[in-house]
């Protein structure tokens, strides 16, 4: 079986179009290592018999010529995504029971790309948090150094703990501030986040929505440019999707960067960063410039004013968001006496911690007498540091940054929520502007932690972001496979 | 923004909580009392930011928002909308009484 695992996605794709391989034995495959590695805890529902009839649907069109650009590959699905007839739970007790009628656009257009369907990831609550901790069945735990059980990141730390620990040739995962980039920083793994409006946001739970964005976690950028391919597109169901065309990233993974600029932003290598992320930033730096970049030092000021911009306007949204949770239509309901009373025990006993947290910071700067000084100043503020990187891409075509300040962090060990949102200081900046990013890992950290590096380029660059993150890829020639990944 | 160390006290969290439709135990309520206020406090640097000639920026996408025709239309689907209902009846969704 071990060789099934080996391939990643474009590898698995060419040799099930060769027929080297079927669909069914990776398929196989893939669910005797989610068995292997369950101690992990990344699923939260296998659909092992959908997955079987999946692929051997795929099996057929492999035979008979019609394979489609995703046939027959085995992917997990975060648990933030409506999967029809499939459970679809947010990693919330309120959800526990909801199995959607309807299919999201993003996961509909994979299954219509000939993708097969493993199971459902674990993430942060209603993908808020950043350590998979507020997951409500528990944390995922990193396949790196798996027996000191460090933290896949978050949100979508089951969707990257599956990937590193090949239970998934690839998942999806949503992003908000962070929550694809940094847990595959911390996993070792790709994780892009297109341009806000570049994937259907129609049938993912809502957190925040002028943020939320859906992307690709994978082993490599190739994958990553595969998975993109299929997961985007306008979608008249979803008013902010773009109604612009994307080209075949696959075309874009040999351009080169002879002659791009890459600007290197002086905010983001602050007190606090790990000295071996720093180390490796600085190598990064040096093989783009080798491979023939021009490297120019640029300032995006507002930087400092961005997570803190960040937790006024997604926990605004969020509040707003989740007042759908109200015990009435869907989710579990705590019966009482009066309307009142049953909607502030359903919601007080089906939402965790941090998720009540976020509604409670949400109602308050949405409140009469504070919306202005805190609501409608964020947005002053967010607008500024998107005009900060509206400046220097005038100068430079892709920034490059560290993903995260530091590698992954043990489970457990009680953080203060401040100190856990310090995590998405680097991504969140790219969130509030809209902008694509993409992580990638570059090197281990003196412990033996993956380390990522995030390009950032400008709106619906998402091809030349490819062409730059491919050409970092094959000079870090990051080859590590995590020691608690399925053998 | 006030800028103090506590920007909300418990009184303030209650009604929060109110307008927030959260039951929040007793026990609770001082963490999360200290944790808003952490979190209150971290936001307000913002009032370092010169902010007076600048227009909020609600949404990141440059296209208007298209509009659909205002056609009445339940999509037919009353079953699966209400198959996740915790309670309903005659194709309704019920909740406690509201009127006594």
């Amino acid at each position: 079986m071990s060789e099934l695992l080996d391939f990643n996605l474009v590898e698995a794709s060419k040799a099930l179009k060769n027929k080297e391989i079927s669909s069914l034995e990776l398929t196989k495959a893939y669910l005797k290592s989610i068995s292997d590695t369950s101690s992990l805890g990344a699923y939260l529902e296998i659909v092992e018999v959908k997955a079987i009839s999946m692929a051997k649907e795929s099996d057929k069109k492999l035979i008979d010529g019609t394979a489609r650009p995703l046939e027959g590959i085995p992917i997990g699905i975060k648990d933030m995504f409506c999967t029809k007839n499939i459970k679809t739970t947010a990693s919330s007790k309120i959800l526990e029971n909801f199995i959607p009628t309807y299919e999201s656009t993003v996961t509909q257009n994979l299954w219509n790309d000939g993708a097969v369907i493993l199971g459902k990831l674990s993430c942060d609550e209603f993908a808020m948090g950043s350590s998979n901790e507020t997951a409500a069945k528990g944390n995922v735990i990193n396949p790196w150094l798996k027996n000191k059980k460090m933290s896949p990141g978050g949100s979508s730390g089951g969707s990257a703990a599956a990937v590193a620990a090949r239970s998934a040739l690839a998942a999806t995962g949503t992003d908000t501030g962070g929550s694809i980039r940094q847990p595959a920083a911390f996993c070792g793994i790709t994780g892009l986040k297109p341009t806000y409006g570049r994937c259907s946001r129609w049938g993912i739970v809502a957190f925040s929505s002028s943020l939320d964005q859906a992307g690709p976690l994978t082993r490599t950028v190739s994958d990553a440019a595969l998975m993109l391919n299929s997961m985007a597109g306008y979608d008249q169901k979803d008013s902010t999707s773009a109604n612009l065309k994307m080209p075949d990233l696959m075309d874009y993974l040999d351009k080169g960067i002879k002659g791009k600029k890459i600007g290197i932003p002086k905010e983001y290598t602050q007190d606090g960063i790990s000295e071996d992320i720093v180390k490796f930033y600085e190598k990064s730096i040096g093989w783009l410039r080798d491979e023939g970049a021009e490297i120019i030092p640029v300032s995006l000021p507002h930087t400092k004013y961005a997570l803190p911009a960040y937790y006024i306007i997604a926990p605004a949204e969020a509040s707003s968001n989740l007042a759908r949770y109200d015990g009435v239509r869907y989710g579990a309901r705590q019966e009482a006496s009066s309307l009142d009373e049953m909607y502030e025990l359903t919601r007080g006993n089906g939402f965790g911690d941090e998720v009540k947290r976020r509604i409670m910071i949400g109602t308050y700067v949405l409140s009469s007498g504070y919306y202005d000084a805190y609501y409608l100043k964020a947005q002053k503020v967010r607008r500024l540091i998107k005009e900060d990187f509206e400046n220097v891409y005038k100068k430079v075509d892709y920034i490059l940054t560290p993903s995260t300040p530091t590698t992954s962090f043990e489970l457990g060990k009680k953080q203060d929520p401040l100190t856990m949102y310090l995590n998405d200081i680097f991504t969140v900046p790219a969130s509030l502007a809209g902008l694509p990013g993409i992580s990638l890992p570059v090197g281990l950290d003196k412990s033996g932690l993956p380390i990522g590096i995030q390009l950032i380029a400008n709106s619906f660059d998402e091809a030349g972001l490819i062409s730059t993150a491919r050409v970092l890829e094959m000079s870090a020639g990051f080859n590590f496979i995590a020691d608690g990944a399925a053998k | 923004m006030p800028n103090k160390d506590t920007i909300v006290d418990v009184p303030t969290v209650n009604k929060i909580a109110r307008l927030s439709r959260l039951d929040i135990p007793e026990v609770n309520k001082e963490n999360l009392t200290n944790d808003l206020n952490n979190i209150l406090g971290f936001v307000a640097q913002l009032d370092e930011v010169d902010t007076s000639n600048v227009e909020p920026l609600a949404s990141v996408t440059g296209h208007k928002l298209p509009l659909r025709s205002d056609d009445v239309n339940d999509g037919n689907i009353e079953d699966l909308v209400l198959k996740n209902a915790p309670e309903s009846s005659s194709g309704f969704f019920v909740v406690p009484k509201v009127i006594e």
